[in-house]
């Protein structure tokens, strides 16, 4: 079989791929080269990738075809997946997009890429993001900007930027982000993917570079919601290694993933149809809110989170503050840049946090060493706390009446290259729906929704605390209604 | 909020992070900009609420006392910017 012929045709999700692995149609080998050269083809016009991994994915493929001559192939077995560069790869390069890690080799893997590799996957290389998943649109990233394969003059969301787009582009069949406060979901819906930021704690966090500890979840971006639940059955699950990992006990995500909605209840929270919103995002939601009426849910449009309006200042207040402490450790010594021009130990830190740093990260540290300053601590840090309190109460009491809550991811379609890059603030707005989500720990998945001038829209399924099935259920019956996902940009 | 000229630096030199002439004026200036909108926060009563430092809580994770492999000195030291022998080197913490 031609396999380079089909990539172009179409994308390939995990569960065909796996289909024509085990039906012997093709091997990983393959499967693997054609991703390869479809990478060499059309990645200089995205620029989706730091590192293409061409030795090892072979030699993971190979070992691949292996396992499945043994009759032992697994859902990953075989299939070429993309790690965000934050995730720590035993001797792979690991950038986090900045120059302060531009030559960082992890010592060891990430409990995830391990689960991945023991699963029989090929890791194909490793994704852009913005330098140190602070940021929005890939546009903070310290080596290139990714570009949204469905306007190449656009962004294409952030952190995750570069996971998502190659998923769209059809570069790789899945790939895995972080989200903070909407890495990976606001990406995912300006892609037009699938992507999941799961509960804190269900997905381990060991080995991934560390942004803001509280809030950092790693998760799938797919091509559709099927494939986000076969990575979660991956990934998923506890971790000694990390001790903000929890013990709750794992399902067979597979088993959610079902048409009927009858007796859901879901809510719309009116404060996320917020000022600024462009109607068509808004309007393609409330079409896609009937649509899930019509799958038997039943919806209250009239439920509110009135402390939503707090989430953004909580959140830039609690994210830098902990960034201010993690990036800490980035002094030159150990690993990573470093400044070399002078005796003085002082001076040496300085200028390798000075050169080792771009702007927003720097933003972000002297933001968070302030919060945390005699003087400020308890009017900054200490009451954004307390608010990320009275946010999270909110979240607990109105799951008491509803299933799941259903949102935009962003208030506005992909913005161009250089758009947002002037005023911090106007790029902080662009997760303005995706926020509180990670304040309140509770699990959200964005999934394709619509178009807007052919470009793309997101839906947010948001859900109790491990409470993945049911949005997966919501978001699986939804896809199927659909066909939205199936759209694929012409590059 | 406005951000002095100084309290800049002194943030700077608390995070040890060189700034360059302009650089510093302009991210005084964002800084302030993201400062004012925080003031938000201030009107809302928070008199009996508890701070949260984790959205889902677990309490006092042990884990039994075993040894486990480590990573190797040389696993350890290879990305190290200078070396000497097992060591990092680095510079004078002392003034002599």
């Amino acid at each position: 079989m031609e396999v380079s012929s089909i990539l172009n045709q179409k994308r390939l999700t995990i569960h065909e791929a796996h289909d024509l692995l085990k039906t012997r149609q093709l091997s990983s080998v393959e499967l693997t080269k054609a991703y390869l050269e479809r990478i060499r083809e059309i990645d200089p016009g995205v620029h989706a990738f730091v590192t293409v991994t061409d030795e090892l994915a072979l030699k993971q493929a190979q070992k691949a075809d292996e396992i499945i001559a043994r009759g032992d192939i697994g859902p990953l077995t075989g299939i070429p997946g993309l790690i965000k560069d934050n995730i720590c790869t035993r001797g792979v390069l690991t950038t986090c997009s900045s120059k302060m890690l531009a030559n960082f080799v992890p010592p060891y893997a990430a409990t995830v890429v391990e689960r991945l590799e023991a699963g029989g996957a090929v890791v194909i290389g490793k994704a852009n993001m913005d330098e140190f998943a602070m940021g929005s649109s890939t546009e903070n990233s310290a080596l290139f900007t990714t570009r949204n394969p469905w306007d190449l003059s656009r962004v294409p969301g952030g952190s995750s930027g570069g996971s998502a787009a190659a998923v769209v582009a059809g570069e790789v069949v899945y790939a895995l982000g972080s989200d903070t406060g909407g890495s990976i979901r606001q990406p995912a819906g300006f892609c037009s993917v699938t992507g999941l930021k799961p509960t804190y704690g269900r997905v381990s966090r060991y080995g991934l570079v560390a942004f803001a500890s509280s809030l950092d979840q790693i998760g799938p971006l797919t091509q559709d919601v099927t494939d986000c639940a076969l990575v979660m059955n991956a990934i998923a699950g506890h971790d000694p290694r990390d001790s903000t990992s929890a013990p709750n006990p794992i399902p067979d995500y597979t088993h959610s993933l079902k048409t009927d909605l009858t007796g859901l209840r879901l809510g719309i929270p009116r404060e996320y149809f917020v000022e600024g919103m462009q109607t068509q995002v808004a309007d393609a939601i409330r079409a896609a809110i009937s649509q899930l009426e019509e799958l038997g849910a039943t919806v209250d449009w009239a439920v509110s989170l009135p402390h939503t309006r707090y989430a953004l200042a909580v959140y830039y207040i609690i994210a830098p503050s902990e960034a201010s402490a993690n990036l800490a450790r980035y002094d030159g010594v150990k690993y990573g840049f470093s400044y070399q021009d002078t005796d003085n130990m002082w001076e040496a830190m300085e200028k390798t946090r000075q050169y080792g740093f771009g702007p927003e990260v720097k933003r972000r540290i002297m933001l968070g060493t302030y919060a945390l300053s005699a003087g400020y601590y308890d009017a900054y840090y200490l009451k954004a706390q307390k608010v990320r309190t009275i946010i999270r109460q909110e979240f607990d009491e109105i799951f008491k009446q509803f299933d799941a809550l259903i949102t935009p991811t962003s208030p506005t379609v992909p913005f161009k290259v250089g758009e947002k890059m002037a005023d911090p603030l106007q790029m902080y707005l662009s997760d303005v729906c995706t926020l509180p989500i990670n304040i309140a720990g509770v699990p959200a998945i964005s999934i394709p929704a619509g178009f807007v001038e052919g470009l793309p829209i997101g839906m947010q399924i948001i859900g109790r605390p491990f409470g993945e099935e049911t949005i997966l259920q919501i978001a699986y019956a939804y896809e199927q209604a659909t066909e939205w996902h199936k759209r694929r940009p012409s590059i | 909020m406005k951000l002095s000229r100084e309290e800049v630096l002194h943030i700077a030199l608390l995070a040890r992070v060189g700034l360059a002439e302009t650089e510093g004026e302009k991210l005084g200036e964002q800084l302030s900009n993201i400062l004012e909108n925080f003031e938000v926060l201030q009107p809302v009563d928070t008199s009996d609420v508890p701070p949260t430092t984790q959205s889902i809580i677990r309490h006092n994770v042990m884990s039994d006392d075993e040894v486990t492999p480590s990573l190797s000195q040389d696993e350890v030291l290879a990305n190290a910017p200078q070396k000497e022998e097992n060591f990092f080197r680095v510079r004078h913490v002392l003034e002599q």
